[in-house]
């Protein structure tokens, strides 16, 4: 059956017609899953149709003014962990996991980087050692956002140290509540604590947590971190949306603030943003069109720069006002409150996105390497055994 | 399809690009620019009347194409990636769009590359701040008016006058060549000394206005392919030349440099085609609007009076302009001593993305536009 926009409206319709919007949440949205009406590109069952990915926008539109996901809660399980369970879990996993995702019934954090593994993640030494039909975990995860209020992690550890460092890594989910983890929080240069450290000590996962084949776990994290990027990426769809929209309605409110240097900088940086907003919506277009080209790799980027530049500039054109901050209380935040906050907030807090989700640095190796084609360094590591590498 | 290339234009793209290959070769347009005769009459010939390109913008009433800006800045994507010493942008793009709205007889010698127009302003003009420098007294015309391009190759001058527009036989004017910062594209006095024109029959100032809005969002075009082609080269060189036992493109301070080139020229692209999209005359803003969901939440200013079409020829200019400086400029640095011969065609590419950043208005005389279109106003003193 071909899926078009008419189809897909007449079963919102017909849901609706069904469920009232006006009772109980979640299990409003625990039908709007089970009617497919979820993620519309993803197969009947797992919350979706199989149809188009574009016709999500037609059900979000029917959808307007009922109740809603929690984006911002669920960022790295909607943006990472789903659409790595979906190409890489088995049929139980996928039946277990997807909906309570989906509804934030249960939140996901990403257990990733180490201390001694960031932009080199292939390194990490969390190991893994098979016991029976389950795997005992020992090591330490950093920077895992919302690890406090997680039920599941996305992990990738050590399986086997023999082999070249990219071989010998496994990926499974972590139960959060299991004996052994413990979630720490990490305060960070905002003041509050967004992410945490976890201390993994004798972890017993059984194996139905596995996802993907023993050793392959680079394979299937490579699928988690492109999907990070794209959604980090994302950027305003709007013209003078975003970052760029809050500073000049600033700058408009303000006019006591305008200095002759601020206007040229941030004629500059509105420039920036609208170009940088039209490349992504020319990527967006040529996805559409069915040819994917490699510009997503440079959104993130572009995103990121942006961000810090106009959100220090908000600080500097504020005077006076800019050396005040809202509030350093110490705090275990739910999500990231970008636009809830004040600007010293927001140009902390920015300084992560050249960091997080693969820095500035490599996402420029990425760019150089798989989009022109330029060589890479001399690698040292390549087929040298993990354990025998200098760390 | 709105940023992407429809199949007629990249059909129009590949006949432009073989016909350039052939004739316009870096060697060939190096040893033109030396001599007396920058300008390739020949090749000119062929690309305005086989291939059909003087008359991209005429409607086909006058004898034209009907084609759109967004055809023709396809054209000179591939004019500025061969910094092809033509005068397509200056005939065909800015003495056309001059004459568009009156539907004068000369739009058809023009649209068959039977003649050729120069719009006789300074090449460096704002947009924003056209104003006339010949006056007109019973028909004649009296007036210098320096760093005109195109106006060397012209066979017809046409001199903003009076309100109007006037057209005057090159013959009768005095056209002196200068030594141009852009070897490919040369400049002129155009002196008028008394010269018999005649009045264009509905064109006035807002007709040149237009026309150097338009010339200044579809320059952006060319100096995307300036970029284009000064990205690929430096990619081609860096991957070649060997220093230290490696090739120079495999230090990551190169490869860093090259992805934030790369990514300007991405959004050059995005930003290029969005101006001719609006120039073609597309009611709306490409993606001006919440494309979401088609959900319309735009502000109140956009959609009125052209105004989206304005800024999008601001953000086009401002940006393309210093993105095809950056490129050149760093390819030069990155082909090391060879950068800076003459027999490297890469200063060709500077010297036009050098000029290019002054023609038609500078980035900061578009930004200043920007500031007035998104409301950004500045500060009172």
């Amino acid at each position: 059956m071909a899926l078009d926009e008419e189809t897909v409206r007449e079963r919102v319709a017909a849901f609706l017609a069904g469920h009232d919007p006006a009772g109980d949440r979640l299990e409003f949205l625990r039908a709007r899953f089970d009617a497919g009406l979820a993620w519309v590109h993803f197969p009947e069952g797992l919350g979706g149709l199989g149809a188009p990915r574009e016709l999500q926008n037609v059900v979000e539109r029917e959808f307007t003014g009922t109740p809603q996901i929690n984006h911002g809660l669920q960022t790295i399980g909607l943006g990472m962990a789903a659409p790595t369970i979906l190409a890489f879990g088995t049929d139980e996993q996928r039946g277990r996991f997807l909906r309570p995702l989906w509804t934030g019934e249960e939140i996901w954090c990403q257990l990733f980087s180490e201390p001694g593994a960031g932009s080199d993640l292939a390194t990490l030494a969390t190991r893994a050692v098979r016991d029976g039909e389950e795997w005992i975990v020992d090591g330490q995860k950093v920077w895992t956002s919302g690890a406090h209020h997680s039920r599941w992690g996305i992990l990738v550890a050590r399986t086997d140290p023999d082999v070249p460092k990219h071989r010998g890594l496994t990926y499974f989910v972590c139960d959060m509540h299991a004996p052994g983890v413990e979630v720490r929080p990490l305060r960070q240069i905002t003041g509050e604590a967004e992410f945490n450290e976890v201390f993994l000590t004798g972890v017993r996962l059984g194996d139905d947590l596995r996802l993907g084949e023993v050793g392959d776990g680079w394979r299937v994290a490579q699928t988690t971190l492109m999907n990070e990027r794209v959604a980090i990426g994302g950027g305003p769809v709007r013209r003078g949306g975003g970052m760029i929209g809050l500073v000049a309605d600033t700058w408009r409110a303000r006019p006591e603030l305008r200095t002759h240097d601020l206007h040229g900088r941030l004629l500059r940086l509105w420039v920036e943003a609208e170009v940088t907003r039209l490349a992504g919506s020319r990527l967006r277009e040529q996805l559409a069109a069915g040819q994917p080209g490699p510009e997503g790799s440079g959104m993130k980027l572009s995103f990121a720069s942006l961000n810090q530049a106009l959100s220090g500039l908000d600080v500097e054109m504020r005077g006076e006002e800019g050396l005040a901050y809202d509030d350093w209380t110490f705090r275990r935040s739910d999500a990231v409150d970008f636009f809830g906050r004040g600007p010293g907030y927001r140009y902390l807090r920015a300084k992560g996105n050249s960091i997080e989700g693969g820095t500035s640095e490599i996402l420029r190796n990425i760019v150089a390497e798989r989009v022109l084609g330029l060589p890479s360094e001399p690698r040292v590591d390549k087929d040298v055994p993990w354990k025998e590498l200098p760390r | 399809m709105t940023l992407l290339y429809t199949e007629i234009e990249e059909d129009l793209r590949a006949s432009v690009r073989d016909l350039l290959a052939d004739r316009c070769g870096p060697g060939v347009v190096l040893r033109r620019v030396e001599s007396a005769t920058p300008y390739d009459a020949e090749l000119w010939k062929t690309l305005a009347q086989e291939i059909g390109v003087a008359g991209l913008l005429v409607p086909e009433e006058h004898g034209g194409a009907g084609a759109s800006a967004r055809e023709t800045a396809v054209v000179l994507e591939e004019l500025g990636r061969a910094v092809a010493p033509l005068p397509f942008l200056t005939s065909s793009v800015l003495a056309v769009s001059a004459l568009l709205g009156s539907g004068d007889g000369l739009l058809g010698a023009l649209a068959a590359g039977e003649a050729t127009a120069a719009l006789v302003v300074p090449f460096a003009v704002s947009p924003y701040r056209f104003a006339e420098t010949a006056t007109v007294r019973d028909g004649v015309l009296s007036g210098q008016v320096r760093a005109v391009a195109g106006a060397d190759v012209a066979d017809v001058l046409l001199v903003p006058a009076g309100g109007g527009l006037y057209a005057v036989d090159a013959a009768d004017a005095t056209v002196e060549v200068v030594p141009s910062l852009d070897l490919t594209r040369p400049i002129a006095t155009v002196t008028l000394s008394s010269a018999p024109g005649r009045r264009i029959e509905g064109a006035d100032g807002g007709d040149v206005r237009r026309a150097l809005l338009t010339g200044a969002g579809l320059l952006a075009s060319e100096q995307l392919g300036v970029a284009e082609w000064c990205l690929n080269t430096t990619l081609a060189y860096i991957k070649e030349r060997h220093q230290f036992a490696r090739p120079v493109g495999s230090f990551q301070a190169i490869k860093h440099r090259m992805a934030d080139l790369w990514l300007d020229v991405v959004r050059a692209r995005a930003a290029a085609r969005n101006a001719a999209h609006l120039l073609a005359g597309a009611t709306g803003p490409a993606v001006g609007g919440d494309e979401r969901d088609g959900q319309d939440e735009r502000d109140g200013r956009d959609g009125q009076d052209g105004r989206d079409t304005e800024l999008a020829v601001a953000v086009a200019k401002s940006w393309c302009s210093e993105v095809a400086l950056r490129v050149a400029e760093e390819s030069v640095q990155l082909h090391g001593g060879i950068g800076m011969t003459w027999e490297h065609p890469v200063h060709l590419y500077l010297k036009r993305a050098k000029a290019g950043e002054i023609a038609l208005g500078t980035p900061g005389v578009h930004r200043d536009a920007v500031a007035v279109l998104a409301d950004l106003p500045g500060p009172v003193a």
